[in-house]
């Protein structure tokens, strides 16, 4: 990348994305640059940093809607939003120090645009669950809106639900609306200790069919629950299955017990009170755990939540030396693999069958996203018809062009 | 209304489609007799009739498959339809096509309570998904109120909610996959039981998408544990004004409550004269609202509430204790519409979102229409998201009535779009709000919706004629227009 522009005012960002269409000259479009690392590495001309678009432009705490500017810091949401006793309920994680970086570094639209989610994900959705609207110039250089400003909407097609995980692809978003919604009062987590991938499974999913409307659920088998900050998961000394209740005092306290009661024939278990609970999460959902080997690569693999512990068997006896980290009940599974199993890429896709989810290479050096499909290879018919879609908002493949896949 | 012009060469060889379509779809499965199709002719928004020109009930997705490729190789255009219980005409037909009815779909295929889904074909009911797992405990959440006939196919294809949608999500929240079949006959697996898929998101994009884009045989629906119990508070206010301060205190304090329905003046009285179900005939507004979750919660929540509704000058309130009365402070909530149906020979029922806090501002504005129009009007109301449903009463057989009550409808939304709402919640847009669709959105914004139409369906052929006030050419839309832009600022930073 060459130039990079850095519009200061949302009008200016039509004529730089005209300038690059008329020069066939494709731009990389950033928020704040924090994830630049995730997907495959772009070959563009130049950059198109949107970081000085930045600001809430509203914010109805009791409507549950925020709207702001592409390049608006999430630090600084999360900062207003705390204020006001709000939060994004899909958890946004911050994978700044998993790649290499600094973490509180990313946008809004950046973690729209990646249609990120952490553990609460199994209860409250991802990013594009709380995606209300949005305001954007296409590749056409054409500016266009979809979507509204209020919670309940079905007003034209969802174009919002595209744009969420389109990793810059179809688009330049110039305004977002989102859902937003309480904090929950309190947060209690239960740790069992001492089970395998299998009794976690077992665990996981006998809380999540249980009326205890549980918000998170992840395993940390004994080789990661060491790296944790709170003390009562590092000094375990064994693997840590963690289920999370949130909601008023009394109800998290009484589901919170139930659930210790429910599960007292699986593990010895603790209960995790608000501070502690919170910092596990934030781990769990950054991958913390994950984080200090820096130059292990990390997969990412969505699966059905029962089917992980065969997946994470089939995983170990191909990578006996992985870590793995799971979330979601066992529906994401983090996979950590030192470098020289670089070659075996076609092996991680294999353990996790067909059909079976979708596995993305998460990360790793640029020379590496390059070599590898990054995100799981589609079925032909489905790679056409997402290269029409990507055709109908971007013809000439001026915007992030490769970043998801080879071919668009 | 509009429809796009019928094509004569395909009526006029109605015969062959029939025995072409014969061949795939076999026994009784096509329908041409004049008399049998009528029973096709509207769907839930009865003004509007057009019997197709053919029906066709397939039994299988390969059948689907070829009857959608025969469709597009012959250029014949195609309305799926579910229930037809659209409120909005989504499955109005076409006097030159073909009606897809997917009724016969309608077994679930899977339960599956370890990965917490239920796979299911799309023409079973919403309620049967919750009928076939509530004996072990667990239901499917969206529950819009036609839920006992609209199917989950339907709901698919307008994004149904219902009234535990704030805190439940709309059915794009709760679907993990989908099978559909395109226009070219394609049969495509969207999803699974996973929580997300790689590249794009159609499954986000096919739900609420008005059968414009696909035909959907297969659905992957999330399911949930039932609340351990549920409770109801029924207040009343002397004001909207008041009612609506109610609401947004109660989500200002972090509550969201299961359900949160509001009800003006003429709609409590409509109600408690038909049911009796216990509602202040002196109220100016009453909230019903439901708490769930754990008995201790529920209990807490209930406090907070009552003293909330105190705070806010609620003059009466009522709290369920036991499920006999909860069901008695909805019954009149349920049965607004037929209420509404016994004082007035017909209503139209409209559908449309605003920011809460412009409710009283609406509501008054609304008043004033009702006397410019000289027709009555009943409000039932999501007051948790801001959906209004005004029910405006009129006499079809007076002439001019309908016309002024559509009209009115039109107002309606104009002023949802004004106050910076949008023009339906969970009805969708159809045939019924097609032409308002500007009032919300440029021609450019509507443009690039049809272009993301033109890459499933090129040639128009699935739905035409509905949401997109104007039909272009895929061509004509998809050619680039290159002004060159002008770079503000020619210094650029380097890196």
């Amino acid at each position: 990348m060459l130039d990079l522009y850095k519009p200061q005012t949302v009008d200016e960002v039509l004529p730089i994305v005209e300038a690059a269409l008329e020069a066939k000259s494709p731009l990389e479009v950033l928020g704040r640059a924090s994830k630049r690392a995730l997907g495959r590495p772009s070959q563009t001309a130049a950059g198109l940093d949107l970081s000085e678009l930045s600001g809430v432009t509203l914010y109805e705490p009791e409507e549950l809607v925020l709207q702001a500017l592409p390049g608006t810091p999430m630090a600084e949401i999360q900062g207003l939003l705390d204020e006001n006793r709000q939060i994004m309920a899909f958890e946004p994680p911050d994978f700044g120090a998993l790649l290499g970086g600094v973490s509180d570094q990313g946008s809004l639209g950046g973690a729209l645009a990646c249609n990120l989610a952490g553990p609460r994900r199994l209860k409250s959705g991802a990013a594009r669950d709380h995606f209300l609207g949005v305001e954007g110039v296409s590749g056409r250089g054409e500016f266009f809106k979809a979507g509204g400003r209020v919670v309940k909407n079905v007003t034209g097609y969802d174009v919002m639900k595209l744009l969420a995980g389109s990793y810059g692809t179809l688009a330049v978003m110039t305004q977002i609306t989102i859902k937003v919604l309480p904090r929950p009062e309190k947060t209690y987590s239960l740790l069992l200790f001492g089970l395998d991938h299998h009794g976690a499974r077992t665990a996981m999913a006998r809380a999540l069919q249980s009326p205890h409307e549980v918000s998170a659920a992840a395993h940390l088998p004994a080789g990661l629950s060491g790296a944790s900050t709170v003390s009562y998961v590092k000094d375990s000394g064994s693997s840590v299955t963690a289920i999370r209740v949130e909601g008023p005092g009394p109800s998290v306290q009484h589901r919170s017990d139930s659930l210790r009661r429910e599960l007292s024939d699986l593990a010895e278990s603790e209960i995790l009170h608000s501070h502690n609970s919170l910092t596990f999460w934030r781990e769990i959902g950054n991958l913390h755990p994950l984080c200090g080997e820096t130059q292990r690569r990390v997969w990412r693999l969505s699966m059905p939540p029962a089917q992980s512990g065969a997946v994470a068997e089939r995983l170990l006896e191909a990578f006996p030396s992985a870590d793995l980290l799971f979330d979601w009940g066992g529906g994401l599974l983090w996979l950590g693999l030192p470098p020289s199993e670089d070659d075996n890429h076609a092996s991680v896709r294999s353990a996790l069958g067909s059909d079976n989810g979708h596995a993305t290479l998460f990360k790793a050096p640029e020379t590496l996203r390059a070599a590898v499909p990054v995100f799981q290879p589609q079925a032909p018919a489905l790679q056409s018809l997402s290269q029409r879609i990507k055709g109908s908002f971007d013809p000439a493949g001026i915007l992030n062009p490769g970043r998801l896949y080879q071919d668009y | 209304m509009r429809m796009p012009d019928p094509d004569q060469k395909v009526i006029a060889s109605k015969s062959e489609i029939v025995q072409a379509l014969s061949r795939i779809v076999p026994g009784e499965g096509v329908i041409a007799d004049a008399d049998e199709l009528r029973a096709y002719e509207s769907d839930g928004l009865t003004a509007y009739k057009q019997p197709p020109l053919i029906a066709v009930l397939p039994e299988t997705t390969q059948q689907v498959s070829q009857v959608m490729a025969f469709c597009k190789e012959k250029g014949i255009k195609i309305v799926p339809r579910g229930a037809g219980t659209s409120l909005s005409g989504g499955a109005l037909p076409l006097a030159d096509g073909i009606l897809l009815g997917m009724g016969k779909f309608n077994r679930i295929l899977e339960i599956d309570y370890e990965n917490l889904c239920v796979v299911t074909q799309p023409g079973v009911t919403n309620l049967g998904i919750t009928h076939a797992v509530e004996g072990d405990g667990f239901y499917y959440a969206p529950d819009p109120s036609s839920q006992i006939a609209c199917t989950i196919g339907g709901n698919v294809a307008e994004n149904s909610g219902g009234v535990h949608c704030l805190k439940y999500g709309l059915t794009t929240n709760n679907l993990l996959g989908l099978e559909m079949v395109t226009i070219d006959g394609e049969i495509l697996r969207i999803g699974g039981k996973q929580m997300d898929s790689a590249g794009y998101d159609l499954l986000g994009l096919l739900t609420g998408s008005e059968g414009l884009l696909g035909v959907v045989t297969e659905i992957i629906v999330r399911i949930l544990k039932k609340p351990e119990t549920a409770r109801a508070l029924l207040v009343g206010f002397p004001s909207a004004e008041a009612a609506g301060d109610c609401v947004a205190t109660i989500i200002g304090n972090g509550i969201i409550p299961g359900g949160m329905e509001m009800m003006d003046r003429p709609a409590i009285h409509a109600a408690e004269d038909f049911v009796a179900a216990g509602y202040p005939r002196e109220a100016e507004a009453l909230l019903i609202i439901e708490l769930d979750g754990p008995q201790v919660e529920v209990d807490h929540l209930i406090d907070q509430v009552s003293s909330i509704s105190r705070d806010n000058g609620a003059n009466s309130i009522q709290v369920s204790n036991n499920e006999e009365e909860r069901l008695r402070f909805w019954a009149g909530r349920k049965a607004a519409f037929p209420a509404v149906g016994r004082i007035s020979p017909d209503y139209y029922c409209m559908d449309g979102t605003i920011p809460r806090r412009a409710l009283p501002l609406v509501l008054r504005r609304m008043r004033e229409m009702s006397d410019h129009y000289g027709l009555d009007c009943a409000n039932v109301f999501h007051a948790g998201d801001g959906n209004l449903h005004p029910l405006i009463l009129y006499d079809a057989n007076k002439p001019g009535e309908l016309d002024k009550a559509e009209a009115f409808g039109a107002d309606i939304l104009k002023l949802c779009v004004e106050v910076g709402g949008v023009l339906s919640g969970e009805h969708g847009i159809g045939v019924e709000k097609r032409d308002l669709m500007g009032e919300m959105f440029s021609e450019a914004d509507l443009k690039q919706q049809q272009r993301i139409k033109c890459a499933f369906d090129p040639q128009s052929l699935l739905n035409p004629g509905k949401v997109f006030p104007q039909l272009h050419r895929c061509a004509e839309l998809g050619r680039l227009h290159i002004r060159g832009g002008k770079i503000p600022f020619p210094e650029l930073p380097r890196f």
